[in-house]
């Protein structure tokens, strides 16, 4: 995959290199197709991805990532660090300087006020910020002069790259928003389907859940890109069907987020009127167990601390034998194809945060496992089921609806078996699981099942807010409303006394040993089981050129460079 | 008296069954649609093969002796799964036809019958009719899943939910459809001349009504057998049907849509069962309409 | 019969209102969030704020009473006041009725949609009840020929295999294997931006159509000829048919006049059931084909947990449910004059 993003990369460079002596929309219309259509292009009113991806090719942050995970310069020269004074020595405080000469798409020019108004407008408590978790600790945003902007925190930032960095905090223009703070942000429909950006492309119709069509902007700070004059963004379908226009129809360009079984992409990819790209981030498909008792006797008090230990997940040689009953591999080739590989971590990337010491389950040892049931003293039944004082190793195992994770969920139900643990399975509907509803009992949150499986990654490269994540307060109960990330019910002052450290280190090269160390706890305490480190899988067609794979940002961050074949 | 009206009914079923014989179709249908029930409740103790067994190395083949129709994508033998899932699918369809007909049929008859009711209860018809089915099943598991679950157990629960969510959304065009006709019926002069006789309105309903409204809701049942399999399959693929592990075969047709360049044969199995099954279940309401109407009967 | 109608119309109202409570205390009800397809990145607390954000932090009664002030009356005021292009009150501060994934007027987004799927589903009733109907009649009139017999098996298969098969089989037929540049090569996705403007575009359109278009007919026309046929069959049979015969009328007079018209009560029950579903849209069709109508607008927003989007879109539909099985009750006294509801 590697080799593969590297030659894509210098085929870019050669590109941009050549790109140079062409001129603004030579070569032509585009079509890039979405299954999930865009609902808004205000990323701000909307987390989607969709929405987020959508937008990147009008809106346009500070600075991005790139493919490698690098922070990149996009509307400024240079990255603000300690270094060169751009990041105050005491971390509470950052300062950015535009370029100077960007237009907005209307042909006024972007200034510093802008961006502080972009602030203002998502930290704004009545507008439903859905980006405000990037803003936080910020104190204040003020403009210097009409091109430099220094963004204040209340506490020492050690990654002050929060705000206004990455797809999901572009910068809007205060001309055209000034009226829609707050309150009234929902209300304007017109601006948040056409929003004046500083990005390749201008919208020229939206469609809402449909399709947008977009043209070259004319004020784009190069003046010999983008290379396409106009794009069609479709959305709507299923994934196969994307995939199928891109390999095989070619009635698209470019289509996104492929999850489908990989022996059809392949089979659709063998057309040869296409090709399949990927590449991976810190998505990690999961198993979350639950180590407090969801037993429904238990009323109020299902899947919380007051309501006891779980009957047999406590027992950390049950949570080790699970993890390596499962053959990660198979799972990946199975479900994922060139767009999973088996993981034993949390933290699957970027490189340096990746820890070794876990890696006993990356090979599936059925014998080892059953091994290690025995030794605890999980002696098998009359039915084969394993058990202990009466307690017998009865799992039910839910996730949400998708042909993958069912797939998945077949799969550890057969090698769970062989080591003598009963599976039940259940799949919720998308909506509801990962949904917030206090009065359904189906939520990731309430946890009430032995075990679940989903997904979950960090975006950007910092891992702080992630890891954040499994410490005490943060377990979900009634009394925060099921609010919290600690799904396993973990508790561990070391972990918190880790967390609390990493809080406040600045050094990378530290950071990177406390998360690690992180991420080795939870692992060997057996909080969750990960299964595999998830990519981005998406198709181009051979006539589209310039195609830069990222899954750090936007994939669609260097439309400006891409080109026809 | 009563002597006289038994042996009068036994030889009128008689009639019945007499005529129905010489329907063909009728006959051919009731025939398939017995092999099929006789697969799918015995075929299991023949074709022992696990239906959820993986065997991941033998993924995606196509048929051989092994496995007659192929496997599936993690190996699973299509087979044995087509048996597995006929029990739920034939199991659902007819249960939740039963379900609406038999309240489609007395929502109808009543409102058509009685011109008190007749209003209430096609408003109420209305306002099922204008229900989204979608948030009404997720209301639906939400309130009952885990109360079933612990009554019946996972399978049976859900079991229960489904064919009960299907057939109280599926009743209304057949209630609809019956008092149109009722409306039509009941204006004619045999109704009067009956009524005229002193006949009762159980009787009235029983002997001369149903009888006379009974095509449509021979082709509503025949057809809603059909629509609940595939309204299954729906329910699967959104998430609110059976647990994964638990085929059907709306859900091995929509499995295998997308596999359908790369194995054809995966589709046009479970595809073929369920057409299979709806024609000779058709072809069996036809003559059992033509064998209950007397008119016919009697040529 | 006009006392009938007019004393049905007015109870419609009462009906329809208790409809919408209905709807709307059900998707209340309904678990689905509207934050739950949002990336995991969103910490928990930031959801919560959308939430309030959104209303939901209001009690259940004001909610409801919002969505009727604005369905009822902001939304009609506004409609007038586009169409007479005049201001009336405080017009520019109204709060239409807002969908939440895409936070712009929900009438607006049905007007959008509105083209594709009358294209696509009316056309397929249209093209359906056209098919329908003569080979419900002939099949009928020849029962157990060979044409019945097709007809039936045709009609069977067509009703039982599920629009998500069909549509799939006829895109890998005529959109993967079928080289693009020949002409039966079709799209298989529906461009909604495209407009009808000369013959060319014309054909376009009936090329983007005529699959989907084929995959909801081929259902509709199954069930419409069954229910003909069976009603056919039955009338078919009665007195007043050897009666007509007796008195030496026409064969095709006796069928077409009489039969036919008193076989056609259940097929407008089924007509005036499926007619709202022209509105209502073809979920699944129109998801494999693209088409991106008011099918695919109700089950986002079912997903999505779009809770304004999802109770004005049903609430038009019983609207027009109502509507329709009224037409459907009148129409059934001018058929058989002998039906009276007074």
């Amino acid at each position: 995959m590697k080799i593969k993003s590297l030659v894509l990369g210098t085929a870019a460079a050669f590109s941009v290199a050549s790109m140079a002596i062409a001129d603004r929309g030579s070569d032509g219309h585009v079509n890039i197709i979405y299954w999930q259509a865009p609902s808004i292009l205000n990323p701000y009113l909307s987390g989607g991805t969709k929405d987020v991806e959508s937008s990147s090719m009008i809106i346009e942050p500070l600075a991005r990532y790139n493919q490698d995970g690098e922070l990149t310069p996009w509307l400024v020269n240079e990255i603000p660090t300690v270094a060169n004074g751009g990041v105050s020595a005491d971390l509470m405080s950052i300062t950015w300087k535009l370029t100077p000469g960007i237009k907005w798409s209307d042909g006024s020019a972007l200034t510093a006020h802008d961006v502080v108004f972009t602030g203002q407008y998502c930290m704004d408590p009545a507008g439903g910020c859905a980006q405000s978790n990037k803003l936080a600790d910020v104190s204040n945003i003020e403009a210097l002069d009409d091109l430099t902007v220094k963004v204040s925190f209340s506490v020492t930032k050690p990654f002050p790259y929060g705000p206004f960095v990455g797809a999901e905090q572009p910068i809007i223009q205060k001309a055209q928003f000034a009226d829609c703070m707050g309150a009234k942000a929902p209300e304007c429909t017109a601006e948040n389907f056409g929003p004046i950006g500083t990005g390749p492309f201008v919208v020229t119709d939206f469609k809402a859940n449909d399709v947008i069509s977009m043209e070259a902007n004319p004020h784009y700070r190069d003046a010999s890109k983008p290379a396409f004059a106009s794009v069609t963004f479709k959305g709507g379908g299923d994934a196969a069907a994307a995939a199928r226009s891109v390999l095989e129809t070619g009635e698209f360009d470019y289509a996104w987020n492929l999850q489908i079984d990989p022996t059809i992409l392949s089979q659709m990819a063998e057309g040869g009127k296409g090709e399949v790209i990927s590449s991976f981030g810190t998505a990690v498909e999961r198993l979350m167990v639950n180590l407090s008792n969801p037993d429904p006797a238990l009323g109020d008090k299902r899947s919380t601390l007051e309501g006891g230990p779980h009957p047999f997940l406590t027992d950390a040689a049950v949570r080790r034998a699970l993890s390596v009953a499962i053959d990660r591999n198979l799972l990946a080739e199975v479900g994922y194809g060139a767009a999973g590989k088996a993981t034993c971590n949390v933290v699957p990337g970027p490189a340096m945060y990746v820890s070794t010491a876990n890696d006993e389950c990356l090979v599936q040892d059925i014998a080892k496992a059953n091994n290690i049931l025995e030794a605890a003293g999980w002696k098998r039944g009359s039915d084969g089921v394993r058990e202990k004082d009466g307690v017998r190793l009865s799992i039910l195992y839910q996730t949400s609806t998708n042909a993958v994770r069912q797939d998945t969920q077949a799969l550890v139900k057969q090698w769970w078996s062989e080591i003598g643990v009963e599976t039940e399975l259940k799949n919720i509907s998308a909506s509801v699981f990962f949904g917030g509803d206090q009065s359904s009992p189906d939520t990731y949150q309430k946890h009430f099942s032995d075990i679940e499986m989903y997904t979950n990654l960090f975006s950007g490269t910092d891992p702080e807010a992630y890891m954040g994540s499994w410490v005490c307060s943060e377990m979900p109960m009634p009394s925060n409303n099921w609010m919290g990330n600690n799904m396993p019910r973990y508790c561990n002052p070391a972990y918190d006394a880790m967390a609390a450290e990493l809080a406040t280190t600045a050094a990378i090269e530290d950071r990177a040993r406390i998360v690690m160390a992180m991420n080795d706890m939870l692992m060997q305490e057996g909080a969750m089981i990960p299964l595999i480190h998830r990519g981005r899988v998406s198709a181009h067609s051979n006539k589209l050129g310039g195609v830069v794979q990222n899954t750090w940002d936007s994939e669609l961050w260097n439309v400006a460079d891409w080109y026809r074949n | 008296m009563t002597e006289e009206l038994t042996t009068k009914r036994t030889s009128q079923w008689k009639d019945v069954w007499l005529q129905f014989k010489t329907h063909r179709g009728a006959v051919i249908g009731m025939i398939v649609f017995s092999i099929i029930c006789f697969l799918v409740a015995f075929g299991p103790w023949f074709w022992t093969l696990d239906p959820n067994y993986i065997d991941i190395r033998a993924k995606n083949q196509g048929p051989s002796f092994l496995h007659p129709m192929g496997t599936d994508q993690l190996g699973r033998d299509t087979f044995s799964n087509l048996l597995a899932g006929g029990r739920v699918s034939l199991l659902v369809g007819v249960t939740a036809m039963a379900l609406s007909v038999l309240f489609g049929t007395l929502i109808g008859v009543i409102s058509g019958f009685f011109k008190r009711l007749d209003g209430p209860l096609m408003r109420l018809t209305d306002l099922f009719l204008a229900l989204p089915l979608l948030p009404l099943l997720l209301v639906m598991i939400m309130l009952f899943r885990d109360t079933l679950r612990g009554l019946f157990g996972p399978e049976t629960g859900i079991f229960i939910l489904i064919v009960s969510a299907i057939g109280l959304t599926s009743w209304m065009p057949i209630a609809r459809i019956v008092r149109g006709d009722v409306l039509a019926v009941k204006e004619r002069e045999f109704v009067l001349a009956a009524r005229s006789l002193g006949t009762h309105n159980t009787q009235m309903i029983t002997r001369h009504i149903l009888p006379n409204v009974m095509s449509p809701i021979m082709v509503s049942a025949t057809l809603s057998v059909a629509a609940a399999i595939i309204t299954e399959s729906a329910l699967s693929f959104l998430g609110l049907g059976f647990p994964s592990d638990f085929p059907t075969w709306g859900r091995l047709l929509y499995d295998s849509t997308n596999f359908m360049k790369l194995s054809p044969e995966r589709v046009i199995y479970p595809g073929l069962a369920i057409s299979l099954t709806v024609l000779s279940v058709n072809y069996i309401g036809d003559g059992l309409r033509d064998a209950l109407d007397p008119r016919i009967r009697g040529r | 019969m006009l006392k009938y109608t007019i004393r049905r119309l007015i109870f419609t109202v009462p009906v329809l209102l208790f409809i919408s409570l209905v709807i709307f205390l059900l998707l209340d009800l309904a678990p689905s969030d509207p934050t739950g397809n949002l990336p995991m990145t969103v910490p928990p607390e930031v959801r919560e704020q959308i939430r309030l954000a959104l209303g939901l932090g209001e009690p259940m009664y004001w909610r409801y009473l919002m969505w009727c002030n604005q369905f009822f009356i902001i939304e009609p005021l506004n409609i007038i006041e586009q169409a007479w292009g005049f201001c009336w009150g405080d017009c520019e501060n109204r709060t239409r009725v807002m969908s939440w994934a895409t936070r712009s007027p929900v009438v607006d987004l049905i007007i959008e949609r509105t083209p594709q799927t009358l294209w696509v589903v009316g056309m397929s009733y249209v093209v359906g009840i056209i098919i329908a109907i003569p080979i419900g009649v002939i099949s009928a009139y020849r029962q157990y020929s060979w044409f019945d017999q097709t007809g039936t098996f045709i009609a069977m298969v067509g009703f039982s295999v599920p629009t998500f098969f069909t549509g799939v089989l006829l895109i890998v037929i005529f959109s993967t294997l079928i080289p693009t540049d020949s002409i039966f090569w079709l799209p298989s996705i529906y461009d909604t931006t495209h407009k009808v403007t000369d013959w060319d575009s014309f054909i376009f359109q009936i090329r983007q159509i005529l699959m989907p278009v084929f995959v909801l007919a081929l259902y509709n026309a199954a069930q419409i000829s069954r229910f003909m046929r069976a009603s056919m069959l039955d009338n078919l049979s009665l007195d007043y048919v050897r009666t007509a015969r007796a008195k030496g009328m026409k064969e095709r007079v006796v069928l077409l006049v009489h039969v036919l018209r008193n076989s056609l009560i259940p097929v407008v029950t089924v007509l005036a059931l499926n007619i709202p579903h022209v509105f209502g849209g073809a979920i699944i069709t129109e998801q494999v084909f693209k088409v991106n109508g008011l099918g695919a607008l109700l089950i986002l927003g079912i997903e999505g947990a779009d809770i304004p989007l999802v109770q004005t879109l049903t609430f038009i539909f019983a609207i027009l449910i109502v509507l329709f099985n009224l037409i459907a009750d009148v129409l059934y006294g001018i058929l058989d004059p002998r039906i009276r509801y007074d």
